[in-house]
């Protein structure tokens, strides 16, 4: 029976880059333990020699020509940026 | 009666014939907004003066396939011109997405009027657009209740007579749900039929843009326009876009009809059950005929699809880090902290959750057991379709194993509110188009819908078989009643 | 105890097309900061990546110059990875499918040829460009993000950092002959991560290994490798452990330093792209790239060998690039001697593009032109000083050898009558010269060849001079 562990919890919302109090961390642990116990019932299914699906449709080899398009512009782009600076956007750098 | 009360054909007569102009349409639709929207709260955003001057531009120009027709557009779907929040914090102010969805060039070149943007749970994730960050979408028949979801803004504007049509997408029946809750006309297209280029994805593999509308006919027009090849999507079918309003003739005679017994299982609501049936008599009468088939991997689609979505979206929702658009968090310190308490401040519960479920799912050591499991039983699952299909032409079935519940009811429990997509998610695991189109009402007077499964690419023979039903029935004749009820 | 050095190599070269790999926007370096980009680059909401086939072309062509066997079926994935330069947070890749696997290359070091296994050759997108300030934030530009990127995974054939350059050195020529990339490393358009792990001779299992990482130049991958092989011998010598680090080849301090721990933290989480559908590359697709091969430098320096007859070392240097060995033939071809064009290729052009940082294609002189300024020295048109005065005018310029020799009044004087003429009233001024020479002072020749220059200001045909002067001399 999958039973997650906190740690592993804390791990996945690291990963994902997702702040966890220890309130969130057991919200998502009740909520990992349902759907992997309730996704248990697909071990039932015998899936020997079946082909994963990744696309609904089988289509093979579509691909554009290499021609280059302008669409938008510098000033364009960083109009929605939450913070910019010469024509950079900027971030937080990773050490305070 | 009023304008909005007539279909799309009637009133591109109308405004053919200049009875009527684009710009009286747009305001009779503003004025239903206004009138009915406080109660039913179905628009993020309504872009009143630009849309009233829009159309004034248009009664001096070219003639369109929807020539004038006040739409609203689900707020996943990019609009260069408007706002496009997808229902969350993250992007409240994501007010210039610099280019439009494929689907809103199309509606654009036919002329089509976009007054606005539609709630909806917020990245799809729902069925009861109870997870929108910004409002509580109200089910117009009765509005204790939800409206369904993901695209409950959608099918409850239309429900309302707010617009003539919307434009949904339906990830696990995002459309087709809360058209049956609101009880109206929605279709999810055959996986690669409408380009999903601006359509801000949830699970790539499933997503689909469809219209929802009041009738089948009008239906059938929005989908004309918006179906086709696109080069930015890769996905999409290179395959010619049939005429389907021609294919609404009326006859089905000799339509072969399955009926998947998963479908009608105990977990189905007596009361929809007995609308499906009453529905099939109803196709008899027509001369078509039914019987019992089964989709034997129909019960694991559920958990297939919950894993298959959630790891797509794990990947589809990373992009969101308060670096190049949407909102930064302003506690952050360092680059770690802006990814971590943007995202966090930003998405919802559900979201979240799903994010997790997602990344677990893929993170090493568990994507053979969850995401490339429930990827092998999907290809089980599509199988059982096509082997149906072999046999019958259409599969019809309920849409909801329930009608419409009562806001909060299962907010708590994320599991019984994923068990309302039980009969819609195995379409989209296969790709098949599927329709939902209304069947009756319950004896509380919510709507069921019916729905109506088609082979890859058989937009047509769906559209046949909905259309026949609808003509023998009067559902789509009736209306919510609505603050002055007029 | 001795310790056997285990290398492998990560390289990554940018294909030279004209748009990205995944959108429409210009592949192009230099530009202004996030002038190439669009809403696809940026991952706005929405949008989907469309394959640019020449990309793909391109990796293919790079592949089979690799030796590489070519995928029937390839595949994209998403490779996940949160930082501000990767703004999907996933990087469109390859994982299990990639284009090319199982190629190899052959290299020498110090006259010992050998194999080197290429593991994987796969298509992938390129980051955008971080720059950290130091006032608490980073500046991203993405201008790169998206260009079309192929990692070239070697085997864990090499056991030294000199097989490690030549393996480089090696690769970057062919890469540079198929004409897919510019391969310049100080432009980014070619980078290097190397593998090392030291291990017991005779010991089958690899050591621990550390990536180095910020190799700006081939030289300082030889220098990196070299200081972390001893390093890692010192480490091991005294008993301890080697950690699997990232570390980073400091420059001015000629050490390599560490960046980070590598630990468990890493989980790309790779899965198929929904968004881009499979490759299936038909033996027609294949045949239809193999054909647009060029030959490659292997082959071509054994033709030059074998078939021209020339010394190896001039081989190698002429085929040290396409460009100066297609520069060659064409020169060939417009009938030029063989063994002038390699020594002027070799020597003046070679010495000109060194000193002034150029390449071929940056001179205006045309294989052509020197064929013809070589023709000219060979009829006696001009002499080799001359020569040396069109070459110049040449690289500079450009133009017509035959022109520049007419302008600069810088035609041979050839004529017998002439030069007798000449050389006659240059004895008859310098009557002691002549009487010196005749009683054997050998230097009064050269006085009398330098006055019969002057007196023709140097244009006079050199071997014809000496010839007349003899005779002239003797009969007095």
């Amino acid at each position: 029976m999958s039973n997650i562990a906190m740690d592993e919890v804390k791990r996945i919302a690291d990963l994902a880059r997702l702040a966890v109090t220890e309130e969130d961390t057991k919200m998502f642990k009740e909520h990992l333990d349902a759907i992997t116990i309730y996704a248990e019932q697909l071990n039932e299914v015998d899936t020997e020699g079946v082909e994963p699906t990744t696309h609904a449709l089988k289509l093979e080899n579509v691909m554009r020509k290499d021609e280059p398009k302008q669409w938008t512009t510098q000033e364009e782009v960083l109009k929605n940026a939450p913070d910019h600076k010469d024509g950079h956007f900027r971030v937080p750098s990773i050490l305070e | 009666m009023s304008l909005l009360n007539h279909s799309i054909k009637e009133l591109e007569e109308k405004l053919h014939n200049k009875e009527i102009t684009a710009k009286e349409l747009v305001e009779a639709s503003i004025e239903r907004i206004k009138e009915v929207d406080d109660q039913v709260q179905a628009f993020i955003t309504v872009d009143e003066e630009n849309a009233i001057k829009a159309a004034e531009e248009l009664d001096t120009g070219e003639d369109g396939k929807l020539f004038g027709i006040p739409a609203g557009i689900k707020d996943n779907i990019v609009t260069k011109a408007l706002k496009t929040t997808v229902g969350s914090q993250l992007l409240k102010n994501f007010e210039h997405p610099l280019y439009d969805a494929t689907v809103i060039n199309k509606l654009n070149q036919e002329k089509a009027m976009t007054l606005g943007k539609l709630n909806m749970d917020e990245f799809a994730m729902g069925s009861s657009t109870e997870n929108s960050s910004f409002s509580k979408t109200r089910n117009p028949w009765n509005t204790d209740y939800v409206p369904g979801g993901s695209s409950g803004g959608a099918a409850a504007a239309v429900a309302a007579g707010e617009v003539l049509f919307a434009l949904g997408s339906d990830t696990g029946g995002s459309i087709r749900q809360p058209a049956a809750y609101c009880g109206v006309v929605g279709i999810k297209p055959t996986y690669g039929r409408v380009s999903r280029f601006g359509l801000v994805a949830f699970a790539s593999s499933l997503d689909q843009v469809g219209p929802i509308t009041r009738t089948v006919e009008d239906n059938a027009r929005v989908l004309e326009v918006i179906a086709g090849h696109d080069e930015r999507d890769a996905t999409s079918a290179n395959l010619e876009v049939p005429t389907y309003t021609d294919a609404l003739t009326g006859d089905v005679k000799n339509l072969k009809i399955g009926v998947p017994k998963e479908y009608l299982s105990e977990k189905v609501n007596p009361e929809v059950k007995e609308a499906v049936q009453k529905a099939l008599s109803i196709y008899e009468k027509l001369g078509a005929t039914w019987e019992e088939v089964s989709l034997p991997h129909s019960k694991y689609a559920e958990a297939a699809y919950y894993l298959i979505s959630s790891s797509e979206a794990s990947a589809n929702l990373a992009r969101y880090d308060g670096v190049r658009y949407g909102e930064r968090s302003e506690n952050a310190k360092n680059m770690f902290e802006m990814y971590k308490l943007s995202r966090s401040e930003g998405f919802g519960d559900e979201v979240k959750r799903r994010i997790m479920l997602g990344t677990f799912a893929l993170s090493s050591g568990n994507y053979e057991e969850y995401f490339e499991k429930a990827q092998k039983v999907r290809t089980l699952i599509k199988q059982d379709f096509e082997n149906a299909f072999e046999k019958y032409d259409v599969i019809i079935g309920p849409t909801t194993p329930t009608t419409a519940f009562k806001f909060g009811e299962k907010t708590d429990d994320p599991l019984a509110m994923y068990a309302n997509d039980v009969l819609t998610v195995p379409v989209n695991l296969a790709g098949v188009p599927a329709m939902s189109v209304p069947c009756g009402f319950s004896s509380e007077g919510l709507p069921i819908g019916l729905q109506i499964i088609g082979k890859h690419f058989d937009e047509e023979t769906v559209y046949r078989a909905a259309h026949a039903y609808e003509q023998a029935t009067d559902h789509h004749t009736k209306r919510p009643q609505l603050g002055g009820g007029k | 105890m001795n310790f056997e050095t285990i290398i492998g190599l990560e390289v990554h070269v940018e294909l030279k097309t004209n748009s990205k790999v995944f959108s429409p926007s210009k592949n192009a370096f230099g530009s202004e900061p996030n002038e190439n980009v669009n809403p696809i680059d940026l991952a706005y909401p929405g949008v989907m990546p469309s394959l640019n086939e020449e990309a793909v072309n391109f990796a293919m062509k790079a592949a089979m110059a690799l030796n590489c066997d070519i995928a029937t079926h390839s595949v994209f994935n998403r490779k996940h990875y949160f930082y501000p330069d990767n703004p999907k947070a996933y990087q469109i890749s390859q994982d299990e499918n990639p284009i090319g696997e199982n190629g190899w290359i052959d290299i020498e070091v110090d006259g010992k040829k050998k194999r080197i296994g290429i593991e994987r050759l796969h298509l992938e997108e390129d980051a955008g460009k971080l720059t950290h300030g130091d006032d608490g934030y980073s500046l991203v530009d993405f201008n790169r993000q998206g260009s079309p990127l192929i990692e070239i995974v070697s085997e864990a054939d090499i056991r030294t950092p000199d097989e490690a350059y030549a393996y480089l050195e090696k690769l970057k020529n062919i890469i540079q002959y198929t004409g897919v990339s510019d391969v310049r490393m100080e432009e980014g358009s070619l980078r290097c991560d190397a593998n090392i792990s030291l291990r017991p001779y005779g010991q089958d299992e690899f050591g621990t290994k550390t990536e180095l990482k910020n190799l700006n130049s081939f030289a300082f991958v030889k220098a990196g490798l070299e200081f972390e092989e001893k390093r890692q011998e010192q480490v091991l010598l005294s008993g301890g452990e080697i950690l699997q680090e990232t570390r980073r080849y400091d420059e001015k301090t000629k050490e390599t330093i560490l960046m980070r721990v590598k630990g468990s933290a890493d989980d790309y989480r790779f899965i198929p792209d929904p968004d881009i559908v499979p490759l299936y590359i038909d033996d027609a697709w294949k045949e239809r790239i193999r054909q647009s091969i060029p030959e490659l430098p292997d082959a071509r320096r054994k033709r030059y060998v074998e078939e021209l007859k020339l010394p190896a070392y001039d081989a190698e240097v002429l085929t040290s690039s396409k460009e100066m060995a297609d520069f060659f033939e064409k020169a060939l071809e417009e009938g030029a001697d063989m063994k002038q064009v390699s020594n002027w290729l070799m020597g003046d052009v070679s010495a000109y593009m060194n000193k002034h940082l150029k390449e071929l294609h940056d001179l205006p002189m045309t294989p052509e032109a020197l064929a013809k300024m070589i023709k000219l020295i060979k009829d006696g048109t001009i002499s080799s000083k001359m020569a040396k005065k069109v070459f110049a005018e040449l690289v500079e310029k450009g133009g017509d050898p035959e022109k520049i020799v007419k302008e600069k009044g810088l035609v041979q004087i050839s004529d017998e009558g002439q030069l007798t003429e000449i050389i006659t009233k240059v004895l008859d001024d310098n009557e002691q010269s002549v009487l010196d020479f005749k009683d054997g002072k050998d230097r009064a020749l050269g006085f009398i060849v330098g006055q019969v220059m002057k007196a023709t200001k140097g244009q006079a045909n050199p071997p014809m001079v000496n010839k007349i002067l003899k005779q002239e001399i003797e009969k007095r």
